[in-house]
């Protein structure tokens, strides 16, 4: 039977600070598990979101794709995401709203509730470890998506979207 | 086959048009348009602007490491990496010949990548294109679109290409970075659960193969005058084949044709690759143009994947990808069909050929078995070479006698067919290019001709936040007169 809760992880970690995603997955882990939480969870780690990921949100109760961010909020953003049309023309992956969407398409349901964890990078080059404020970002990332994993219910979820200025606040608190 | 087109004489007088897709941030494929004041199309380039630097990083390293370091290079196809690598490194360690259980195991996790590749290139890449037209409004055109409306593709995309991904994953530990195959063989074989949960689909997998065979022919057949002439230009064709000249994704020897399908060279060894390639190096991009040293660099170009392979060999060794082979010559008329589109068509024959063996494969005792490995003579030098699906893929090792790489060498498939994208754009930009606007719908003729190729411009990294797509059109005095994105 599947856990109740997906987390994606996504990135390269060979590529600088695209390296969020699993850093931050492989910490998860360690933590769900010391938490007695690890039953709830299910991580799945990518280089790439893709659609055969659709399958992967099939019977969840909420989903959470973590990734790194290109001028994005920084020190992270925490957003509710909805289906939507993704773009997707010389690239092999789709964004998080895509892989929702798809599921709508060929499922012919609507997915679970779904967010993003958005952490701000700053090198992405091969062979590149994680910057320091990579690493500082995810630290402080890290206190919130413990409050998240000890709620993981949507309505919970969606009390603690915020924004790219409330992170820093958010992170403060953690 | 020459240079025309690229390199104009006083490129300063001319207006430039740059397509820009940032699609992921290192893999910066870039498209640059001069045109004269009549709007005449002077000098057309496809920058690949990406240093990936890998030759460099794997120096230094003990051999045993880089089957497993190499998949870095890429999200989409690493197996290939893995397998090309592996395979150099055979030689390295003396296994001449693998032992049947390994090369097999191989083989599937190979042929589940060719798979998997050529599902998410034809449905996720290319079917909206092909199914609403390049002009088509660009919200609709990308799989979301084709879901809405032809959702039963749409699903057996997702299955064609979770079904490849288990292969991989069975077979190699993980769908990414497994580390199945190990110098001299294979660390592990399969088991009789994982290879009955494969067998329980693979015959719906082989179906939809054939019906996307049959989708593409119709698609292409109804319309010929696009498909045939889309961004067309002539050239040399190269591919590994197999035994008796068998379509073969895994072992073989180089055979090169001409653009009338003449041979150039047939039977090579990989080994000495060298001695029939060259590459060149020029300033305006990274990525390096191979050629024939035979035909020298300004005929000696060539095309590989896909159209290449399925145009090379002699025959298609399983029987429904055959059938479509013939009809596919036969559309031909028996002359090389150098038509970019006609990428698709053959992408999808080989995808039902992958299927096909893959089903075979599975009913084979040899992946059970747990005879693996082979030991033989150390050399200091070895070439694994490998028909990736984008095509050719060629690995290149020197290592010194405390096991450490001193030299490496990669050619890989989209490094194979720069000069052919290249020539691609151009007759694209010279055909649809017009006025002092940048539509969306060139920009799409554009990118259709790339894609054509299956590009992979950068290899694994993307993430949220990013512009993958900046288009600018800048007149000879260099100010932005128009520029479109996709944000």
């Amino acid at each position: 039977m599947s856990a109740p809760v997906v987390v994606f992880a996504v990135g390269n970690p060979s590529r600088g600070d695209d390296a969020i995603g699993p850093v931050l997955c492989g910490r998860l882990a360690c933590w769900l598990e010391a938490a007695g939480l690890a039953a709830q969870f299910e991580l799945i780690e990518d280089f790439q979101l893709q659609i055969e990921h659709v399958l992967d949100l099939q019977g969840r109760q909420l989903a959470m794709f973590i990734d790194a961010g290109i001028d994005t909020g920084a020190p992270f953003t925490f957003q509710r995401i909805v289906p939507a049309t993704g773009i997707a023309h010389t690239t092999h992956e789709l964004p998080p709203e895509a892989v929702l969407q798809v599921f709508r398409q060929t499922e012919e349901a609507d997915p679970p509730p779904a967010f993003t964890l958005c952490i701000r990078g700053e090198q992405f080059e091969l062979g590149e470890p994680l910057t320091a404020t990579a690493e500082n970002r995810l630290e402080q990332a890290f206190g919130l998506l413990e409050q998240l994993c000890r709620n993981p219910d949507p309505a919970s979820w969606e009390a603690m979207v915020v924004s790219a200025q409330e992170g820093v606040r958010v992170a403060e608190m953690a | 086959m020459s240079y025309q087109l690229e390199t104009a004489e006083h490129p300063e007088m001319l207006r430039r048009v740059a397509i820009d897709p940032v699609s992921r941030v290192e893999g910066h494929g870039k498209v640059t348009i001069l045109l004269d004041d009549q709007n005449k199309v002077h000098q057309v380039r496809l920058h690949i602007v990406e240093f990936r630097g890998f030759e460099k990083f794997i120096q230094g390293r003990p051999y045993w490491e880089v089957p497993v370091m190499v998949q870095r290079l890429c999200g989409i196809c690493p197996v290939s990496h893995h397998l090309a690598a592996s395979k150099a490194l055979d030689i390295i360690v003396g296994a001449k010949k693998l032992t049947p259980a390994a090369e097999k195991l191989r083989r599937l996790m190979h042929y589940g990548q060719m798979l998997q590749s050529h599902a998410l290139h034809f449905f996720h890449l290319c079917s909206p294109d092909l199914l609403f037209g390049f002009d088509s409004d660009v919200t609709r055109r990308n799989i979301v679109g084709v879901a809405a409306a032809h959702p039963e593709i749409a699903k057996r995309g997702v299955l064609l290409r979770k079904f490849g991904q288990e292969v991989i994953r069975v077979t190699a530990g993980k769908r990414v970075h497994g580390t199945g195959a190990v110098p001299g063989g294979m660390n592990k074989s399969l088991t009789i659960a994982e290879r009955d949960e494969l067998l329980k689909d693979i015959y719906h997998i082989v179906a939809w193969s054939r019906d996307a065979v049959h989708l593409i022919q119709k698609v292409h057949t109804q319309d010929p005058g696009l498909y045939n002439s889309f961004g067309i230009f002539r050239s040399n064709f190269m591919s590994l084949v197999g035994h008796n000249g068998d379509l073969d994704f895994y072992h073989g020897t180089l055979r090169a044709r001409d653009d009338n399908g003449k041979l150039i060279f047939d039977g090579v060894d990989y080994q000495e690759y060298d001695r029939y390639i060259d590459e060149e190096v020029r300033s305006w991009s990274y990525m390096k143009f191979p050629y024939f040293r035979s035909l020298g660099k300004e005929h000696g170009w060539y095309k590989v994947g896909p159209l290449a392979r399925v145009q090379n060999c002699n025959q298609i060794s399983t029987p429904f990808a055959e059938h479509e082979r013939k009809e596919f010559v036969d559309y031909a008329g028996g002359t090389p069909m150098h038509a970019p589109l006609a990428y698709h068509w053959t992408r999808m024959i080989e995808m039902l050929h992958a299927a096909e063996v893959i089903k075979e494969l599975l009913h084979d005792d040899d992946l059970l078995s747990n005879d693996l490995m082979v030991e033989g003579e150390r050399q200091m030098e070895g070439v694994g070479v490998i028909e990736a699906p984008r095509g050719t893929l060629f690995h290149h090792y020197r290592v010194d006698e405390n096991d450490l790489i001193t030299m490496a060498n990669l050619i890989v498939s989209t490094t194979n067919n720069n000069q052919a994208m290249n020539e691609a754009v151009r007759h694209v930009a010279r055909r649809y290019l017009h006025g002092h606007e940048v539509t969306e719908g060139l920009l799409n003729h554009i990118e259709v001709a790339i894609r054509a190729f299956d590009p992979c411009l950068s290899c694994a990294t993307h993430a949220l936040g990013k512009m993958p797509l900046a288009v600018e059109l800048v007149d000879a005095e260099g100010l932005l007169i128009h520029s479109l994105s996709r944000a």
